[in-house]
């Protein structure tokens, strides 16, 4: 007869009704011991979900941009001076197969840009005139910002468009200063992120620089897009084209890799900020292990009637664990929320498209089950071993 | 008549040398209505730890409802708890915040009925002890003899084979106390067995049998 006795097994719903039974007798203190779980994760999907937006927004950009865009400069000689490009090195590059368009602008130097001939002497923007030839918006993907790019008549007279930058320092003039001389803008770019030198650079037919400002004539950077499949084979013999004489001398860049290196960066940022975020969940665990202590010793006069009415060790136990995965899963599903809220907020301010990644809302509830068993394991395990009698003397 | 407690030579020593209960020999059968009767330090609270299966003997043995408490494991003893052993304590132990249905169906939550069955056989248990008027009160809404009769509804709602009560009047005036003692009649009238453990001699004087206690022996 002995054998028929077997205790009845809970029902999942009857567990749940179980660990939500401590608290909901002491909601304020559940809610707070559940805030500490809640800003660890919270912390967590932010610094993830602000990353992926931040990565999802370069993502979008560089697929507008383009990443076959590949720019030639001359470095420097094997004695250290300045190298220079040959003469024929566009066309040369104009040559390879896959290169679907070059084209150069040539530095010019020692010729200070003022707004009007009124400014003394040295008082520069920091500005570079910079020849330009005709097809260079096509090639690193400008755009206007007002007026109109220079053409083959424009390219030959004192006509000048200038860069973003370039445009906000010197302000809305209708003409600019340049060694004596007056040149009318016609026209005012937006900012190029392939080609940030652009932004800073006040742009001048390659003809009209030869004539008034004494322009040698040589580029100083070669501007390539590629087929997209075979930009590093361009890459690989770009140097080689451009100077074969002296390939060393030739540096060759890809400016969506500076793109890319900045987001590098960021994530190293964001290692640090996730620890801190681990370190936050941390301290959430030790508030509910805590919790689940103190709850255990205020209820050993309910862990003797519940042993009373026939609960076995077992059931005391999963009852206590229960309740502290609920009360974890409470803070870690509002850690989520909060941490997409978050995400969404940021990301709006900076026009990023915003992205919460699945696995970082799945792996955020997986480490609050985790801290909830860890957590609920030790007090669980003290409250099923309390003798009966003992637990309802406590009474 | 089928006995459904026997104690045979029963002891319970702690550490120390305290000898609480000393070889006790005690046979209740089906039915009957009992009084364990004694001042506090008789051994009657240790008594009570050993038939409600809530300890277990130094020596001797124990047997409810014709199971040897001995020879069953602790997870065996939660069953024949859960099934057919209630308890009354002398504070209640009532949930506070939790209506009257609530807290006698929780009383059955470990006997494994579902949800529903355990709140319809509460509601019977409650209308048993008179409170069908009073099934969706909470304990504070309550009177005193009102929370013991919710305690007495909890441990009968299971229909078990003992009924065990610990000072059930200790925490009530004489008139909720004399409520309460004829509610344990009037269930023991219907069948149930019920050992109602006391230090009050006219309580005890009010049921037709006593077993007075002293110093851990039957006297």
């Amino acid at each position: 007869m002995a054998t028929g006795l077997r205790p009845a097994r809970l029902r999942p719903s009857d567990l749940l009704r179980l660990g939500g039974y401590g608290l909901r007798s002491r909601p304020l203190r559940a809610v707070l011991s559940a805030l500490g779980i809640a800003i660890g994760i919270a912390a967590m999907v932010s610094v993830v979900g602000i990353s992926a937006s931040g990565q999802a927004a370069l993502d979008a950009r560089l697929a507008a941009l383009g990443t076959n865009m590949l720019t030639v400069t001359p470095g420097q000689t094997m004695f250290g001076d300045e190298a220079t490009l040959p003469d024929e090195a566009l066309s040369m590059i104009e040559r390879i197969g896959p290169v679907t368009s070059a084209t150069a602008t040539g530095t010019v130097t020692g010729t200070p840009v003022y707004r009007t001939d009124r400014i003394p002497p040295g008082e520069t923007g920091g500005l570079a005139v910079t020849a330009a030839q005709l097809d260079l918006l096509d090639t690193v993907n400008a755009r206007l910002a007002g007026g109109s790019w220079l053409n083959a008549a424009t390219a030959r007279y004192p006509a000048v468009v200038l860069g973003a930058a370039a445009a906000r320092r010197l302000g809305e003039v209708p003409a600019v200063y340049i060694d004596g001389r007056t040149y009318s803008v016609i026209g005012i770019l937006e900012e190029v992120p392939l080609a940030p030198e652009l932004d800073t650079a006040v742009l001048i037919g390659w003809d009209a620089a030869k004539s008034y400002l004494s322009f040698d004539g040589h580029a100083t950077r070669v501007y390539t897009r590629a087929i997209e499949s075979h930009v590093e084979a361009v890459r690989g013999v770009l140097a080689a084209t451009a100077n074969p004489q002296n390939p060393d001398e030739v540096d060759v860049s890809n400016p969506s890799d500076a793109l890319i290196a900045q987001r590098a960066a960021a994530r190293t940022f964001n290692a640090l900020l996730l620890g801190l975020g681990a370190v936050a969940l941390l301290v959430g665990g030790i508030g509910v292990a805590n919790t689940m202590v103190i709850s255990v010793l205020e209820r050993r006069a309910e862990i003797g009637l519940r042993r009373s009415l026939g609960a076995t060790r077992g059931q005391i136990r999963t009852q206590f664990v229960s309740e502290s995965l609920l009360l974890s899963l409470l803070g870690g599903a509002g850690g989520v929320l909060g941490g997409g809220v978050v995400t969404f907020v940021y990301a709006g301010t900076q026009q990023w498209p915003a992205v919460v990644p699945p696995w970082a809302v799945a792996g955020g509830l997986a480490a609050t089950l985790l801290i909830g068993a860890v957590a609920g394991l030790f007090p669980a395990i003290r409250a099923a071993r309390l003798a009966p009698t003992e637990a309802l003397a406590a009474a | 008549m089928r006995p459904v407690i026997e104690l045979n030579e029963v002891t319970k020593s702690y550490p120390g040398g305290v000898h609480a209960l000393r070889s006790v020999d005690l046979t209740v059968d089906e039915g009957e209505l009992i009084a364990i009767v004694g001042p506090s330090g008789s051994g009657k609270s240790t008594m009570l730890n050993l038939i409600g299966t809530l300890d277990r003997p130094t020596s001797g043995t124990v047997r409810i409802d014709g199971h040897d408490v001995a020879a069953l494991s602790d997870r065996q003893l939660s069953a024949l708890r859960a099934r057919r052993i209630g308890f009354v304590f002398q504070s209640f132990h009532l949930a506070p915040g939790r209506d009257a249905v609530t807290n006698v169906a929780d009383g059955l939550l470990y006997a494994g009925l579902p949800q529903r069955e355990r709140e319809r056989h509460a509601e019977k248990a409650l209308v048993r002890v008179g409170l069908g008027d009073r099934l969706k009160h909470r304990p504070h809404q309550l009177s005193g003899g009102e929370r013991q009769r919710v305690a007495v509804a909890r441990a009968v709602a299971g229909d078990p084979a003992v009924l065990l009560a610990d000072e059930p009047t200790g925490n009530l005036d004489s008139a909720s106390g004399a409520g309460v003692m004829d509610l344990l009649r009037e269930l023991n009238t219907s069948g149930t067995t019920v050992l109602v453990i006391t230090h009050d001699h006219e309580i005890a004087g009010s049921l037709p049998r006593q077993v007075p206690m002293l110093d851990g022996q039957v006297v």
